[in-house]
């Protein structure tokens, strides 16, 4: 392969990988604080949906991005009240979400289906480091959502790590009963994670839509949702470790399509690979979390029961 | 510090009630239910469309009608065999949401099988065959979620989901390429299956009889392993409290594997009917495998994980994905709106279920604040 292909796969995987960093960052704050949300995939398509409508109407991009993440916030704070307030199973919960998204996205996206989106998000050149060679186009020459993402991850980590509130949440998704002793409002927390979680997977899949395809059509996330939940664990809850492995997730798609029109291997086979990749990968990540015993939060998935709590 | 939202000046207060009342376990399913009506109802209001004629009329045309009925009666045998077998796993905790992937499998078998190893058998041993091979195809495609969650407790909510997208390229990949029927006008299906293979029906109608005696089968089956044998106690036990179930002995990984590998082949059993009993060739994946391995989850929830109770919920559910189907045909909705319900009723369900586990009570709240920071 020259090295233009090389940069050419690049390019595609940290683009491919993009959504799937979102998705990812935002659910590690949700599972950091101790609340699973399998509702990704549901939250993206309606973000994706309502992105795309958004930017249609308005002749902003910026404006569709931002209208996903409200969306998305929206519908992760029905997750929220049913597993934070009611102590409901989050898989369920989760699941009911990710179909709620799935039905709601083909509904509200009937009549778009088709339409093509003339307002885009064009890339941008990062002066001086765009023209390096194989690397340069390929981190340096993205539209702005690549570098808002890599930014927020970045960020993410930072108040995670070295500020008050991270302490905070990792406290609540560790020991929910020592935070509250300690004067944490446990609800609150996770109320907020599993919203900011909701807001950056509505952006995840508005990226789609609005810059990535751009365009709608049904169920178009194709699993994007779910890849990112494995990025979660694959990147042990960390924002940092979650950029190295969405960009890698992204190669595989990448991937599939250089080897289409160089091998002529069969597309359906093709497009296996980033699933098979997924379910490797969680391998190799579950295995090494066992040698290192390294875990999830210790109280994810744990509903937080005060007695006689007021709601 | 006490957090209230919006400021109510009234507060909720939630208490462990010590027993389930009776009652309640059939009010809470059923109010569900109609709130999950009413929400789905606001939101094609929402959308422009009339939601008492989008109800009035798939009501009267599916129950109004035997052909209406008979279509329901279809739709619910691949959901009341996926169920059956989600009942069991869900039961022990483990998430498979794989019954899509691992019903398409089944259809594969029973495709491959009927296509071109024996083509030429006769009913009574294509047919039977076909069955066997379709629940080994469906349990094999669980297989590889179930030890990695035995072994390295890898999620398997995300593993057979992945299992569910790489059936469907296979599927894809089988009726593109090698499996690619020489009579189809050119459209990516195999060809029909022999004649000898196609399941029978009950007259007049298209109910392919042998899978619905199977699911009513495997239902009843299905609750006497859950009640009368040790390892539906052992499931019950695991599922209830995994700590506990280890300190007693119980052995997690080949509860895992076992509940895997049945709810896997059940589902299995149930894409032999839809390929031999509705369609009779491999064709597209969404067309096969058409969201029922999802919509069983709803059965099975629906019915509080009992086999028994399995089957009036699967009717309920094929009712509404025949519903689905009409409102397409009659309104122009997509089918995957369908879920909109699903997703609806599930939510409601599971938000629901702490009216079983909590009473709920209405305080001033300044009291209930005091109350509740006492007891931190």
């Amino acid at each position: 392969m020259s090295l233009d292909v090389v940069g050419h796969i690049l390019h595609m995987a940290v683009r491919g990988g993009t959504p799937l960093l979102l998705g990812a960052v935002g659910e590690i704050y949700a599972e950091r604080s101790g609340v699973m949300n399998l509702g990704l995939e549901g939250i993206m398509l309606v973000g994706a949906i309502t992105g795309f409508a958004v930017a249609l109407a308005t002749k902003q991009p910026w404006l569709g991005l931002l209208a996903a993440c409200l969306a998305g916030l929206a519908l992760s704070l029905i997750h929220a009240f049913t597993t934070v307030s009611l102590y409901a199973n989050q898989v369920v919960s989760g699941l009911a979400l990710a179909m709620l998204g799935l039905g709601l996205s083909s509904l509200m996206g009937r009549s778009y289906v088709g339409q093509p989106l003339p307002y885009r998000l064009l890339p941008q050149a990062i002066p001086g480091l765009a023209d390096l060679p194989v690397i340069g186009p390929a981190l340096f020459y993205q539209d702005p959502v690549v570098y808002l993402a890599l930014g927020l991850a970045v960020a993410s980590w930072f108040v995670l790590y070295r500020t008050r509130w991270g302490i905070m949440v990792r406290a609540v998704g560790d020991d929910p009963a020592a935070a509250d002793a300690m004067g944490v409002n446990v609800y609150a927390v996770r109320y907020a994670c599993v919203a900011f979680g909701g807001a950056m997977s509505g952006l995840a899949g508005a990226y789609l839509s609005v810059v990535y395809t751009p365009a709608w059509f049904e169920g178009m996330t194709a699993g994007r949702g779910w890849i990112a939940l494995a990025l979660v664990i694959v990147a042990f809850w960390d924002p940092l470790k979650a950029i190295l492995g969405a960009y890698l997730f992204g190669a595989t798609e990448a991937l599939q399509y250089a080897l289409q029109t160089s091998l002529g291997i069969a597309a359906p086979l093709l497009g296996m690979i980033p699933y098979a990749a997924t379910i490797l990968a969680m391998l190799v990540a579950m295995s090494e979390a066992l040698r290192k015993r390294i875990g999830a939060p210790a109280a994810l998935g744990k509903p937080y029961i005060r007695e006689e709590r007021v709601l | 510090m006490r957090w209230r939202p919006l400021g109510f000046p009234i507060a909720l207060r939630l208490e462990r009630r010590l027993e389930e009342e009776g009652w309640l376990k059939a009010a809470v399913p059923l109010g569900s239910l109609a709130l999950a009506l009413v929400l789905a109802s606001l939101i094609f209001a929402a959308q422009g469309l009339n939601p008492l004629a989008v109800y009035g009329i798939t009501f009267s045309r599916i129950f109004g009608t035997s052909t209406g009925l008979a279509f329901l009666l279809l739709k619910a045998i691949p959901l009341l065999l996926c169920a059956v077998g989600l009942a069991l796993a869900f039961r022990a905790q483990v998430w498979n949401i794989g019954a899509e992937g691992q019903l398409l499998l089944g259809s594969v078998a029973a495709a491959g099988l009927a296509l071109f190893v024996m083509p030429n058998a006769p009913p009574y041993v294509i047919i039977p065959a076909m069955f066997v091979a379709g629940f080994l195809a469906g349990a094999g495609w669980a297989l590889l979620p179930a030890v990695l969650k035995a072994k390295l407790n890898v999620n398997e909510v995300i593993t057979t989901l992945m299992m569910n997208y790489i059936a469907y390229k296979l599927v894809e990949y089988l009726i593109y390429g090698p499996w690619r029927g020489k009579a189809t006008w050119g459209f990516p299906f195999t060809d029909l299956i022999p004649e000898s293979a196609v399941l029978p029906v009950i007259p007049g109608t298209d109910v392919h009889y042998p899978t619905l005696i199977l699911a009513l089968a495997s239902a009843v089956a299905m609750f006497v392993l859950m009640e009368k044998t040790g390892l539906g106690y052992e499931v019950k036990v695991y599922g209830g409290n995994p700590d506990l179930a280890r300190a007693a002995g119980i052995r997690p990984g080949k509860l895992i594997i076992i509940c895997m590998l049945l709810s896997g082949g059940l589902a299995g059993l149930a894409g032999v009917g839809e390929l031999a009993g509705v369609h009779k060739r491999l064709k597209y994946p969404w067309a096969i495998s058409a969201g029922y391995g999802f919509t069983a989850i709803i059965v099975a929830w629906l019915a509080r994980l009992n086999p028994i109770t399995n089957v009036l919920t699967a009717l309920f559910m094929g009712a509404l994905l025949a519903a689905g189907s009409m409102m397409r045909a009659s309104f122009n909705i997509p089918y995957a709106s369908v879920n909109i319900f699903n997703g609806l009723i599930l939510t409601c369900l599971v938000a629901g279920e702490v009216l079983l586990r909590y009473r709920i009570r209405l305080v001033a709240a300044g009291a209930g604040a005091e109350q509740g920071g006492g007891s931190a």
